[in-house]
């Protein structure tokens, strides 16, 4: 860029006592723009102005527009501002961008006050109430589609749901096994270490049983599913709301919330529950894994030491929270979808927002459910 | 009426050069032998029907896609042979409005106009944002259409953001597709005054892909049809109409052609 801008590009001011004489040469363009502007605006505001552009190769938009401020500032001062050496084309182009130039009166942006920050927390916090409000309208109106859809069994879409259940679970079980396998390697290494300081090496059968059966298998379950799914749902369903395909299904008198979110809501409803159950598994198999290696606890010990000193209980609150968790995440993936626009940032903006919102809603429940289950005494 | 198989040797001042040009997705050949010419100061406008390769030719002469075989020369550069340099320093002489403006969503119309001019590290930001408006504006749109972002703007206003993004480096060449589709009859002609209005004071080449018959008539020097994997015939709208082949029968004299041809008769005649 630099290279185009040759050595003969001059900008020449002669002042007189009556007039400025200007004599632009070369090809000026957008690199000596700052030039030309600051030797225009240096110009004295009390006598005539003179161009002289016979010498310009070519008139380009930037020089246009610098000579058209100069012919506004004269204008203003009252005092005449001649331009020579143009032929027709620079003439058609200094009028055009004459014609582009902005209106002077232009008002300052007003700066933002205490006052407007305030605004902006009142409307952060009113939409956050406002999209609660639309999370339990899509709930109810899930379950109302769903009832209809037991009512009707002919009109329900089984093959949708088979293949989300495909999707949602089967595709899902490596990537969760495989997590909660890790899992319980890690509790029974970090549980071995400090267990053995007092000679409780046995007590990590419970550590590992009650930790993952009661809470990790199907929180971090939960948690992966809400990245991989939500993001999911919300990007399936976004394309269709931009590509209008939702509308089409208006007009063409299907419900999209009985073809769309029950099939995705069920599918995660029948699966995190049995994703939970695959995680339980495998992190037992971890922890009884490094339990031996590590301890030298066999897994024969280590399941009769399952069976006989965890409760059973711990298992039915760890699945109670699955379905929870699964409508949690369907009905924020789903209602992200629907909010998406007509254009793609807001495609990614949602997206991303559904699997900020279902992970962090999938931990709130969680935690509710800990006090719940701690006032119960279970 | 020139030849378009024969190259062109009437001493015109070419600015694009195509010669033997041969484009191919897997088995499906696009273009083979296609030569054309583009004169400086002209508007050029392609046509063609579904399918004959009009945008992938456009695309081809941008570098966005690569043709098997031929020669392409742009304002005196082979660009398949340009080395990065050469093909950066003629990025600047041209640019490209595509079909829906694609104007990046995530920046206002005036971040996207500024995008091409943020190359010219001898600007200010203030000059910058100045020439940003400047072109905004003389693209047609009003001045605080710069705030907006493109999901904001009509289709219309999205393709005018779009030329003032192609205008912004003051290029000697703009390529234009379809500037007109899915605009209002209203909208469409005024783009069509907009382009030529462009066209004459900056002194720009315009090489455009239409399907737009009044756009042809309104705006175009000279129109070049693509049919048969090559460029058919290349004339003025007058020559056209002289044309014996059934497309090019079938494309300018049908009736959505004798409409535009009888408005654009009546304009002339009101003249």
């Amino acid at each position: 860029m630099a290279e185009r801008a040759s050595k003969k590009d001059r900008i020449t001011v002669e002042t007189t006592a009556e007039t400025a004489r200007v004599t632009l040469t070369g090809a000026l363009g957008l690199e000596s723009l700052r030039r030309l502007e600051d030797a225009l605006r240096a110009l004295p505001a009390d006598r005539a102005v003179h161009v002289d552009l016979a010498g310009l190769e070519r008139l380009n938009t930037a020089t246009a527009w610098s000579l058209a401020q100069l012919q506004r500032r004269q204008a203003a001062a009252g005092q005449p501002c001649e331009i020579t050496g143009v032929d027709d084309a620079s003439l058609a182009l200094l009028e055009s961008v004459a014609q582009a130039l902005p209106e002077p009166d232009e008002a300052p942006a007003r700066p933002r006050g205490l006052l407007d920050r305030i605004e902006a927390l009142g409307r952060l916090v009113a939409g956050a109430v406002v999209y609660l409000g639309e999370l339990a309208a899509y709930l109810g109106l899930f379950i109302v589609r769903l009832g209809q859809a037991l009512l009707h069994p002919r009109a329900f879409r089984l093959t949708s749901l088979v293949h989300h259940c495909q999707e949602v679970g089967l595709r899902a079980v490596p990537i969760v096994a495989l997590m909660a396998f890790l899992i319980g390697v890690v509790l029974a290494f970090q549980g071995s270490m400090q267990l053995r300081q007092f000679g409780a090496e046995v007590f990590v059968v419970d550590l590992i049983a009650v930790s993952i059966l009661r809470e990790l298998g199907i929180l971090l379950t939960a948690i992966i599913v809400a990245g991989r799914t939500a993001s999911a749902f919300t990007a399936a369903i976004g394309s269709m709301k931009m590509r209008e395909e939702i509308d089409a299904m208006r007009t063409l008198g299907i419900d999209p919330a009985a073809a769309l979110i029950v099939p995705r809501v069920l599918a995660l409803l029948l699966m995190l529950p049995i994703l939970g159950l695959i995680a339980n598994i495998a992190g037992l198999v971890g922890g009884a894994l490094m339990s031996w290696i590590e301890l030298g606890i066999s897994p024969g010990m280590f399941r009769t030491r399952l069976v006989e000193g965890v409760s059973v209980n711990h298992l039915i609150v760890g699945m109670v929270k699955a379905p929870v968790f699964a409508v949690i995440i369907g009905i924020i993936g789903c209602h992200g979808g629907m909010k998406v626009g007509s254009d793609a940032e807001s495609l990614g903006r949602m997206t991303s927002a559904s699997v900020v919102a279902a992970i962090f809603a999938v931990i709130v429940a969680d935690a509710l459910f800990s006090i719940f289950f701690a006032q119960v005494g279970i | 009426m020139s030849d378009a198989a024969q190259p062109d040797t009437t001493g015109h001042d070419n600015v694009i050069e195509l010669r033997g040009i041969e484009t191919r997705f897997g088995t499906n050949v696009v273009h083979e032998g296609l030569n054309l010419d583009v004169r400086r100061g002209e508007i050029l406008g392609i046509v063609g029907g579904s399918g004959t390769g009009k945008s992938v030719l456009l695309r081809a002469i941008c570098g966005l896609l690569r043709p098997a075989a031929g020669e392409i020369r742009v304002l005196g550069t082979d660009v398949l042979r340009a080395s990065e340099e050469e093909r950066a320093q003629l990025e600047t002489r041209w640019g490209v409005m595509f079909q829906d403006g694609a104007l990046f969503s995530s920046l206002t119309v005036r971040e996207n106009v500024e995008v091409p001019l943020r190359a010219v590290p001898e600007l200010t930001p203030e000059l910058r944002r100045a020439m940003a408006d400047l072109k905004i504006s003389m693209a047609g749109l009003p001045w605080r259409a710069g705030d907006n972002y493109p999901s904001e703007l009509s289709g219309g206003m999205r393709k005018r953001a779009g030329l003032a993004r192609a205008l912004a480096l003051d290029p000697e060449i703009v390529f234009l597709d379809e500037p007109t589709a899915g605009l209002d009859p209203i909208g469409a002609a005024a783009f069509d005054t907009l382009i030529r209005g462009l066209s004459r004071s900056m002194g720009l080449t315009v090489f455009l892909v239409t399907h737009d018959l009044d756009t042809l008539h309104a705006v175009c020097d000279r129109i070049a049809v693509l049919a048969e994997r090559k460029v058919l015939v290349t004339g003025t709208m007058q020559e056209m109409l002289l044309v014996d082949h059934p497309w090019v029968k079938e494309y300018f004299h049908g009736p959505r052609a004798r409409a535009a041809l009888a408005t654009a008769g009546d304009e002339t005649a009101g003249d």
